[in-house]
């Protein structure tokens, strides 16, 4: 079994389809969603883990390519980024996985594990420097 | 054994001063002893990163034809200040972009102000100018709408009346409610607290006394070279002091000012604080000549000997009830969490050490290399100065 993190975008026109319902029930995933918004023009984002085997994720994958759905595979709907980052420790505190911590004492850098990340946006409000952003 | 300002210079303009951070000096002091290291060491460079609302910059435009006198002036939407020369204006750091809805919606986000286009301007983003005026008879023109970067400025020179604050509080929040702050968000019933200073590396708290630091002493400011142009804003120095001198709670500040045209993009940062608002967070690195034996025993000052103050930032801080919930070392902060009042509270910072400590090692690479001479300062800063309160009198109208 392997688990995949992904994205997906879902134009108006793929709005109303019960994707996921399928993913769950033809291709054996496992599916464990962080977040999900419709905007008010009605375009959809998803952010999820999927699990299963590879056979199946890759038919899942090609099933999700039939439709208009971008897939953002491996990406997480969370960007850190290391450029905007000041390595204040401001988010340190805020972040209940543990995802956004300070590691090495000597250099005090902030660094980000991008696995433990459960998409809550604290950091996002917790970072003055806005080195945190949610892809929707 | 004493050294004089000139005869530091004449080695930094040879390259042979000896020159260590605030963080590798206490090491060498250690291993070398206080009088040996004295003779050895000609500079201890000091640093800090962190928000310093207290910063604005005036530009300088050139005229447009026809001229123009600006009377009222939006940067990117965010409104300067114009009550001065025909084409200079003053845009500050913690001012908020046109319809910014503010707290109107608690807590605002904030997104975009002052700070963030002086971080633009020095990144050498293009930004917009909207300027009215009432027009004159030599200046006609009464409207200008333009884009313009750094470069097609006479002058941006960056201001700042309160820099560096010589030590701060830790805030904390004992109400059941999060508080949003200017130390960030401040979670209920004291579940984490926040300071905000590069302790052992800070350029004040290793010169406690302002023995080298003063009125017209060279420094880094966000790269460029800069100057402290007088005692800044709410400087205090007359406040409790720990046994080795360091004040436990706020104290000195500076006044800098440099050009903006030589900053660096990575040391200017636009910051926005959910609830609170927007400000500017800066890199300023500060280099200690070691003149005698004194002001080296001073920058070996470590996280452990220097104290902060924590205040409750839901009622003692708003109420200026002066009360102080406890003191830490920054040792102490440093490792993460600390107990008050019986809780195990987790901390984390608002200034970067590891940019202050970046800092440190630009300054001395730039020392070394006999690119940054000192200055003598020609004024101290005041020692004996308390702060007033503001007493309100007067008939309400």
């Amino acid at each position: 079994m392997i688990t995949k993190k992904i994205y997906l975008y879902f134009p108006k026109s793929e709005t109303e389809k019960p994707i996921v319902y399928q993913l769950v029930k033809d291709y054996n995933l496992i599916v464990n969603i962080f977040r999900a918004k419709v905007t008010p023009e009605e375009e959809g984002y998803l952010s999820l883990e999927v699990t299963g085997n590879q056979e199946d994720i890759t038919r899942a994958f090609a099933f999700l390519g039939t439709f208009d759905v971008v897939i953002h595979a491996g990406n997480k709907g969370v960007h850190w980024d290391e450029n905007r980052c000041v390595h204040c420790g401001a988010c340190v505190v805020h972040c209940p996985p543990g995802a956004l911590t300070i590691v090495d004492q000597g250099t005090r850098t902030v660094t980000f594990n991008e696995d433990r990340c459960i998409e809550c946006l604290a950091c996002i409000a917790a970072c003055p420097f806005g080195a945190c952003s949610s892809a929707f | 054994m004493t050294k004089t300002y000139a005869e530091i210079n004449e080695k930094i303009a040879s390259g042979k001063a000896v020159v260590l951070t605030a963080e590798e000096v206490i090491a060498y002091v250690d291993k070398h002893g206080l009088e040996n290291a004295a003779r050895e060491v000609d500079v201890v460079t000091t640093a800090t990163f962190g928000p310093m609302c207290s910063s604005g910059c005036f530009l300088n435009f050139g005229h447009s034809t026809p001229k123009m006198r600006i009377s009222e002036a939006w940067i990117n939407d965010v409104m300067a200040y114009c009550g001065i020369a025909a084409v200079d204006v003053y845009i500050g750091a913690t001012q908020l972009r046109h319809n910014d809805p503010a707290n109107m919606y608690h807590p605002g986000e904030f997104r975009y102000g002052g700070g963030h286009v002086i971080e633009d301007l020095v990144a050498g983003k293009k930004v917009q100018l909207f300027g009215l005026s009432y027009g004159t008879d030599d200046y006609p023109r009464r409207e200008i709408r333009t884009m313009f970067d750094i470069n097609d400025l006479n002058q941006a020179i960056m201001v700042n009346p309160r820099n560096c604050y010589q030590n701060y509080n830790v805030g904390v929040n004992v109400s059941d409610k999060r508080i949003y702050t200017y130390l960030g968000i401040l979670r209920a019933k004291m579940r984490n607290m926040t300071y905000c200073s590069a302790g052992q590396l800070a350029p004040l708290l290793n010169d406690p006394y302002y023995a080298t630091i003063g009125v017209g002493t060279s420094v880094w400011l966000a790269g460029a070279r800069g100057i402290v142009y007088a005692q800044g804003t709410q400087h205090c120095s007359l406040v409790e002091r720990g046994d080795n001198g360091v004040p436990v709670e706020g104290a000195g500040t500076l006044a800098l000012t440099a050009d903006m045209k030589e900053m660096r993009p990575e040391f200017v940062r636009g910051a926005s604080f959910r609830g609170y608002g927007v400000s500017l967070a800066l890199g300023v690195g500060i280099p200690i000549p070691i003149l005698n034996p004194e002001i080296l025993r001073r920058t070996t000052v470590r996280d452990r000997d220097i104290q902060a103050s924590v205040i409750d930032y839901s009622t003692d801080y708003p109420e200026k009830t002066g009360k102080v919930l406890g003191r830490f070392t920054y040792e102490e902060l440093r490792s993460g969490t600390v107990e008050l009042m019986g809780k195990k509270v987790p901390v984390t910072s608002l200034s970067s050490y590891s940019k202050a400590l970046k800092i440190c090692n630009l300054l001395k690479s730039e020392i070394e290399d006999g690119h940054f001479l000192l200055s003598e300062p020609s004024q101290r800063l005041p020692l004996n100065q308390g702060m007033k309160s503001l007493t309100i009198t007067g008939a309400a109208r």
